[in-house]
C-alpha cells in the first residue's frame, strides 16, 4: 500500500532531469515537500511514535524503492534519524536530517566542537542526530557551518561540517547511528540492483549483435544469472542487518552490510558490462544507479572497519566457538 | 520486477532452539573421537552406526508423517538439525541421499506399499539410498539417458549405464532415471523411475570409479538385461523428468551447498586465533558476512519447501553461490597461512587443508554443474 503510493510518487516526480539537477548540487525542493506531505520522513516509528507501525517486510520494501529509483535526497538517513531520536526520546527532525557518528568532537564547558566529516547534503539539513560516545544529540541547522565542500561518487554533495555548539544534554544512545545508517544502505543497495537487473535484462534482450539480442549468448545469460544471485544475496543480507538491528546485534548488521556492500560492486560491474559502453554513459540511466551504489557501499563505516569487526569477533570465538556465533547472525 | 523473490525465513522457536542444543550436545559426545580430516569429508562421510543412532533420536524422516516412521516435525527443524550435522562434521553419508530425497520422493510418488516398505526403514537408520541419473553419454544433459527399461509382463527389463553413482557400494537401493518409451530424441517425453535393489538384483553389476584423491565413493551401475519388478516403478511411467525435477528442489538448496569446506574455515579461525592481524579480521569478517547472508537464503527456501511451494528456481540460485562460497575458502586460506597439503596425514590444517583442495572441484559440478543452474535462473529470469 505505502510502496505503491510511493512507486506513484517517485514515477510523477523524479525524472531523470530532476536526478541530473541534483547531481549538480540543486536541492530538489519540490521533491522533499512532497514526501514530506506523504509523511514518509517518519515512515520507520510505532504508531506509537506517530508513524505508520509498519511491519519490518513493509519497511524494508520502502527503503528499497528508494534504492530502486536511485532517490537522491537524504530521505533514508532522515528516516534513520527520526527511528534514533523517537528511541532516545528526543524531538523528531523537522526537515531532511542527517545521521552521523563523530567521536573526535570536544565537549568542553557544555560546548561541542569539531568537524562531522562528509554529510550527504549537509548544507541543506535542519539537523543531526549525531552521537558523540555514548550519547545521542539532536544538533540544530543553527549549529554548524560548512567546513569543507565535497563529492560523494554520485556527484551529490557531501560536504564537511564545523559544529559549534552549547550543547544539551543529549540523550543516552539507543544505537550507533552508523549501524542504522548502514543498515538503511544495505536496502538502497539492494533496491538499485533491482533496477541494474531489470535494465541488464532489458538492454540484453533488445540489443541485436551477429544478428540475434546479447541476451541469447549463453556468456550473457550467465553473467545476469549471477547478478540476480548478487540481488539475492543483497536482499537478503539487508534483512538480516534490520534484524540484528532492532534485537541490538551490531555483529548481524556487520554481516548484513558487509555482503550488500560486495554485492554492490559485483553487481555494479556485471550490469555495466551487460550494457557494453552505452551503460558507461550519462546518456543511459544505468549510471544513476552505479554511481549511487558505488556511494553507498563506501559511506556509515567502511567496508575495512565492518570488516574487522566482525572478524575479529570470529576469531575471539575460536574453532570451537565459531559456527555458534554465526548461527547466532 | 525481475528479482527472484526468497519468503522471510521461519523463526527460532523453543522448539528450534531446543533441538539446536540437544543436536550440539550429541555431537559433541559422538564426534569426540572423530579426527579432523574425517571431519572434513563433510556428507561423503558415512557411518552406518551413526546413521542408526541418529534414527533412533528422531533425526531421520523428520518431516513425513508419524504413519511412515517420521516424526511430524517442520522442514526448518530438520535444517537446524541438518546445518549442525555439517558444521560439525558428522559422518551423515550413509544416510544422507534416503532422507534427502529418496525418502521424500517415495513419499510424493510412491505406492502405499512402496512407502510403508521403504520409509519407516529409512527413519530408522537401516536403509540407504543411491541415486542413478547420471550416463556415461548424459550427464547434464540428463534428458538424453539411454538406460532403458523395456516392459515385460510383470517386470521390466533394464540395460544400461549409470556413473558418478555415489556409494553404490553401501548403499541398499537405488531410484534409477531411464528411458521407458520413444527415443532420446523424445527428451523429457517417455522417461521413468525405477527402484533398485542394489544387492539383488541379477545382471546388475556395481563398480568403483576412484577419484582424483585415491577415494572409492564414486561406482559405475551397469544393467545387462536385468531383471526389475514392475511393482518396482516410482511414481507413474512416462513422468520422470517431472519427477526428477521435484526432487532437485531438496538436492539443490540446503545448507550442505555452502557448508562442504565448513571444516577448513574452523581450522583456518583456530591457526589465526591470536594474530589477530588485519588482513585475517578483514578475511574472516567478509568470509562470515558470506556465509550468514547464504545461510539466510537457504533459510528461506526451507519455508518455501515447507509450504509445497516450487523453489527451484532460489535452489539454483542458493547452490551457485554457495558453491563459489566454499570453494573459494582454500584459496582465500592460503592468501593468510603458508601450508602445504598433506592428504596422508590425519589431523591438523595440512590434513583438512589437502581433503578439501582436492574435493572442492567437485561441488560445482555434483548435483547440477554451475552452467547448468546459471541456465535455469536465466531462464527465471525470461532471458532463455
Amino acid at each position: 500500500m505505502l510502496a505503491e503510493m510511493i512507486q506513484r510518487l517517485l514515477e510523477r516526480s523524479l525524472d531523470d532531469a530532476a536526478q541530473a539537477r541534483a547531481r549538480n548540487g540543486e536541492w530538489l525542493a519540490d521533491l522533499w515537500a512532497e514526501v514530506t506531505e506523504m509523511g514518509l520522513p517518519l515512515a520507520l516509528l510505532s504508531e506509537d511514535q506517530g508513524g505508520f507501525g509498519l511491519t519490518a517486510a513493509e519497511q524494508g520494501e520502502a527503503l528499497r524503492l528508494l534504492g530502486r529509483h536511485a532517490f537522491p535526497l537524504p530521505l533514508a538517513e532522515t528516516m534513520g534519524a527520526n527511528r534514533l531520536l523517537a528511541a532516545a526520546g528526543l524531538p523528531l527532525a523537522e526537515g531532511p536530517a542527517g545521521l552521523a557518528r563523530a567521536d573526535g568532537l570536544k565537549l568542553e564547558g557544555g560546548r561541542l566542537t569539531g568537524t562531522v566529516e562528509r554529510l550527504a547534503w549537509g548544507e541543506h539539513l535542519d539537523c543531526l542526530a549525531l552521537a558523540v560516545g555514548d550519547r545521542l544529540y539532536r544538533v540544530p541547522r543553527s549549529a554548524w557551518t560548512i567546513a569543507a565542500p565535497g563529492n560523494a561518487a554520485n556527484y551529490h554533495p557531501r560536504p564537511s561540517l564545523a559544529i559549534d555548539w552549547q550543547a544539551d544534554a543529549g540523550a543516552a544512545l539507543p544505537h550507533c547511528p552508523l549501524a542504522e545508517g548502514a543498515t538503511l544502505r544495505a536496502f538502497q543497495i539492494a533496491g538499485a540492483l533491482e533496477t541494474a537487473l531489470d535494465l541488464s535484462i532489458s538492454h540484453t534482450g533488445t540489443r541485436v549483435q551477429f544478428g540475434k539480442p546479447l541476451s541469447k549468448n549463453q556468456a550473457v545469460q550467465h553473467e545476469l544469472a549471477r547478478l540476480a544471485g548478487e540481488l539475492a544475496c543483497a536482499t537478503a543480507a539487508a534483512d538480516l542487518a534490520a534484524e540484528a538491528l532492532a534485537r541490538g546485534d551490531v555483529l548481524g548488521v556487520a554481516a548484513g552490510s558487509l555482503r550488500a556492500r560486495e554485492a554492490a560492486g559485483t553487481g555494479a560491474s556485471i550490469a555495466t558490462q551487460a550494457h557494453g559502453a552505452i551503460g558507461f554513459t550519462r546518456e543511459h540511466r544505468l549510471h544513476l544507479f552505479t554511481t549511487s551504489l558505488w556511494t553507498w557501499r563506501d559511506e556509515f563505516g567502511g567496508q575495512v572497519q565492518w570488516a574487522k569487526l566482525l572478524g575479529s569477533a570470529a576469531l575471539d570465538a575460536g574453532t570451537a566457538g565459531y559456527w555458534p556465533m554465526v548461527t547466532e547472525l | 520486477m525481475s528479482a527472484i523473490p526468497f519468503p522471510a525465513p521461519p523463526l527460532d522457536s523453543e522448539a528450534v532452539i531446543a533441538l539446536r542444543a540437544e543436536v550440539r550436545a550429541f555431537l559433541a559426545e559422538e564426534l569426540a573421537s572423530r579426527t579432523d580430516r574425517q571431519r572434513s569429508d563433510s556428507w561423503c562421510g558415512a557411518d552406518k552406526d551413526f546413521s542408526r543412532k541418529m534414527g533412533q533420536r528422531g533425526w531421520l524422516g523428520m518431516t513425513w508423517p508419524k504413519q511412515y516412521g517420521g516424526h511430524e516435525r517442520t522442514a526448518y527443524e530438520r535444517y537446524v538439525m541438518v546445518e549442525e550435522m555439517l558444521a560439525a562434521g558428522a559422518p551423515v553419508g550413509a544416510h544422507w541421499i534416503a532422507d534427502r530425497q529418496s525418502g521424500p520422493s517415495i513419499l510424493k510418488f510412491g505406492t502405499e506399499e512402496q512407502r510403508q516398505y521403504f520409509l519407516p526403514k529409512i527413519a530408522a537408520g537401516e536403509l540407504y539410498f543411491s541415486i542413478g541419473m547420471s550416463e556415461p553419454d548424459s550427464g547434464s544433459d540428463l534428458a538424453a539417458t539411454r538406460t532403458r527399461a523395456v516392459r515385460d509382463g510383470d517386470v521390466y527389463r533394464v540395460t544400461g549405464t549409470k556413473v558418478w553413482t555415489s556409494f553404490a557400494h553401501q548403499s541398499d537401493w537405488a531410484i534409477m532415471f531411464c528411458r521407458t518409451s520413444g527415443t532420446p530424441a523424445d527428451r523429457h517425453n517417455g522417461t521413468s523411475q525405477l527402484l533398485i535393489d542394489l544387492k539383488n538384483t541379477p545382471g546388475l553389476t556395481i563398480r568403483p570409479i576412484i577419484d582424483l584423491a585415491g577415494q572409492h565413493h564414486f561406482n559405475e551401475m551397469h544393467f545387462e538385461e536385468a531383471v526389475i519388478p514392475a511393482s518396482q516403478l516410482l511414481g507413474t511411467e512416462g513422468q520422470g523428468w517431472a519427477q526428477v525435477m521435484s526432487e532437485l528442489a531438496f538436492e539443490r538448496s540446503g545448507p550442505e551447498r555452502f557448508l562442504s569446506s565448513i571444516e577448513l574455515l574452523n581450522q583456518l579461525v583456530g591457526v589465526l586465533q591470536g594474530r589477530q592481524s588485519d588482513a585475517a579480521q578483514i578475511t574472516l569478517g567478509r568470509l562470515t558476512a558470506r556465509l550468514a547472508v547464504l545461510r539466510r537464503l537457504s533459510r528461506s527456501v526451507t519455508s518455501m519447501l515447507q509450504e509445497e511451494q516450487d523453489a527451484g528456481l532460489q535452489a539454483s540460485i542458493v547452490k551457485d553461490v554457495g558453491a563459489l562460497f566454499e570453494q573459494s575458502i582454500p584459496d582465500v586460506a592460503r592468501e593468510l597461512v603458508d601450508c602445504e597439503p598433506d592428504p596422508v596425514a590425519a589431523s591438523g590444517y595440512a590434513a583438512v587443508l589437502a581433503n578439501i583442495v582436492h574435493n572442492a572441484p567437485s561441488w560445482s559440478l555434483r548435483g547440477g554443474t554451475r552452467e547448468i543452474l546459471r541456465g535455469i535462473i536465466a531462464r527465471g529470469l525470461g532471458t532463455r
